[in-house]
């Protein structure tokens, strides 16, 4: 029997200190471990440095303000193109270092960082403003006969990573049973052990894992994962496919709510002043009265 | 009378005429049924797909459901297919310039925007390495501007100067409006007109655009659905989404 790595979010976010690298998994308002977000909004911790395909994990610990630097692909709440939270965040300079990738590029740079290779060469991104709004990025030329001139993206190494996932077992072998992986098992494995944490909508028994998905969605094992935290609808309000999909009445309310100060401290009172469990009770209600 | 949004979707659905078996990515509605409407008629080798993770067999109208799925493209087999040059994009620009830089990211400075758009995302990937086309519904001097405030897709001045395998793979084909269709097919590789919609003139396209564009002497007309296309429309878009994406004109 593989040993037990069942904690609690708060567990998971007392291992960090701030000025910490944290990788969020996930993509957009697609599979977000927001349970865990939500856990880190109610730490003291300050001073991060944010790295995701972005979504409402980026405009919630932006708005909090949580995030010293930020990279990113891109930051959206998909069927709500633009991410208030980020918007205001950007339009107002108040994230001190933002690192804006190609969408490629920041999946590059994650995996250079799971290889422990310095950095892994590209086309995406040479000739664009990504190179003009991050001078510190330099190019590498071919040492062989074409001699071409490419784009080292360098390695991003993780403090910390979150991603949520839809099973685990209580060792960490973890499975999606959804359409995409996203990047999960890059951002754990560009994560320095000690701090890879797997969320799930339910922790299961290992011979249990073969019963809804096939081996193919076993793609993260136990050696990529240091804390698995039971937490089912931890991705909302955003999807979980197949467990749920996207709550696109709640989105909206928090993306109008996102647009107002007074109406965002009226969100934030009811429903992010509490713990995850209260959290959930709000958004019940919220549905029930609607 | 045609109307103006089935003008424009077989303007984006000709934009993928001879591209074979490889990826037609459409971005929002019109790219999309562009796509699947030249699948469903006369470039039936493409494949698309239903804008999550996978490929379809049939003919899918927009937010239908009922898939048939014939291949699976997580985002992770998106980078791999667009990284090798097996995919053609149609996508936004909130700003295009002469030689066809593109800005999707940001109004403003970049480091404080006046306002933030939706960052490069994919742009730089997309526009290195494989075949990229534009839809902007609302043809103007601000969207067709002198320079773009962020390059989130390059342009062939910029493409020129990083050397011989990006000049022969980089890939501008068409910028479709809510007024023309534009390419950039001349020695020059700057942006030309190549046809204008039924009811506009080159003047209204000219004064449209704030920069000088190529005009050939025979800007034909855009061309008009046949029966077998409106047909396939029906069954694409069965409640009319492009009509509310792009209205008839005043």
């Amino acid at each position: 029997m593989s040993r037990d790595k069942r904690i609690t979010h708060d567990e998971a976010i007392a291992t960090l200190t701030s000025g910490m690298t944290i990788g969020i998994g996930g993509w957009g308002s697609r599979r977000k471990p927001m349970s865990l977000v939500r856990a880190l909004l109610r730490s003291d911790l300050t001073g991060l440095t944010i790295v995701s395909y972005g979504g409402p994990d980026v405009g919630l610990l932006a708005a909090a303000g949580k995030i010293r630097k930020l990279v990113y692909g891109f930051v959206s709440l998909d069927s709500i193109p633009l991410e208030p939270h980020f918007r205001a965040a950007r339009q107002q300079g108040t994230i001190a270092e933002c690192v804006e990738y190609d969408e490629g590029m920041l999946q590059w740079a994650l995996y250079a960082g799971a290889l422990r290779l310095p950095f892994l060469p590209t086309r995406a991104g040479l000739g664009s403003g990504v190179v003009e709004v991050n001078p510190s990025l330099r190019t590498v030329r071919s040492p062989y006969t074409d001699g071409e001139e490419l784009l080292a993206v360098p390695a991003i190494r993780l403090d910390a990573a979150f991603v949520h996932l839809n099973r685990s077992d209580q060792s960490g072998n973890a499975q999606f049973l959804g359409p995409d992986l996203y990047f999960d098992d890059l951002f754990l494995n560009a994560c320095e052990p000690g701090r890879r944490f797997v969320s799930c909508e339910r922790v299961v028994s290992t011979d249990q894992l073969l019963v809804e998905g096939t081996f193919h969605t076993l793609r993260v094992n136990r050696s990529m994962v240091d804390g698995v935290i039971e937490a089912p609808n931890g991705a909302h309000f955003t999807n979980c496919q197949p467990d749920y999909e996207r709550d696109e009445a709640f989105q909206k309310e928090y993306a109008t709510s996102a647009t107002d100060v007074d109406r965002w401290a009226v969100f934030h009172e009811r429903f992010l002043a509490g713990d995850e469990a209260a959290y959930q009770a709000a958004v019940a209600e919220w549905r029930a009265a609607k | 009378m045609t109307k103006l949004a089935d003008i424009v979707v077989i303007a984006a659905a000709e934009a993928f005429r001879g591209d074979g078996e490889i990826f037609a990515s459409g971005m929002g509605t019109i790219p999309m049924l562009g796509a699947r409407l030249a699948r469903s008629t006369f470039e039936p080798d493409l494949m698309v797909s239903d804008g999550e993770a996978f490929y379809i067999a049939n003919e899918l109208p927009i937010g239908g459901t009922d898939k048939l799925v014939e291949g699976w493209i997580p985002f992770r087999t998106v980078f791999d297919t667009l990284w090798g040059g097996r995919r053609h994009v149609m996508m936004g620009a909130s700003q295009i310039d002469a030689r066809g830089n593109t800005n999707i990211a940001n109004i403003g400075p970049w480091s404080k925007p006046k306002t933030q758009l939706l960052g490069v995302r994919g742009g730089p990937g997309n526009t290195i390495n494989h075949a990229t086309s534009f839809w902007i519904p609302k043809h103007s001097p601000a969207a067709f501007t002198a320079a773009v405030d962020m390059v989130s897709g390059i342009g062939y001045d910029r493409a020129e100067a990083l050397g011989p395998w990006v000049k022969a793979h980089h890939d501008l084909r068409r910028v479709i409006t809510n007024l023309a269709v534009l390419d950039f097919e001349c020695s020059e590789r700057r942006m030309r007109l190549r046809s204008v919609h039924p009811g506009v003139t080159v003047a209204d396209v000219v004064a449209a655009t704030g920069f000088e564009l190529v005009i050939p002497d025979d800007v034909t007309a855009s061309r008009a659905p046949s029966e077998a296309e409106l047909a396939a429309l029906g069954r694409l878009d069965p409640t009319g989404l492009r009509l509310r994406e792009v209205p008839e004109p005043l």
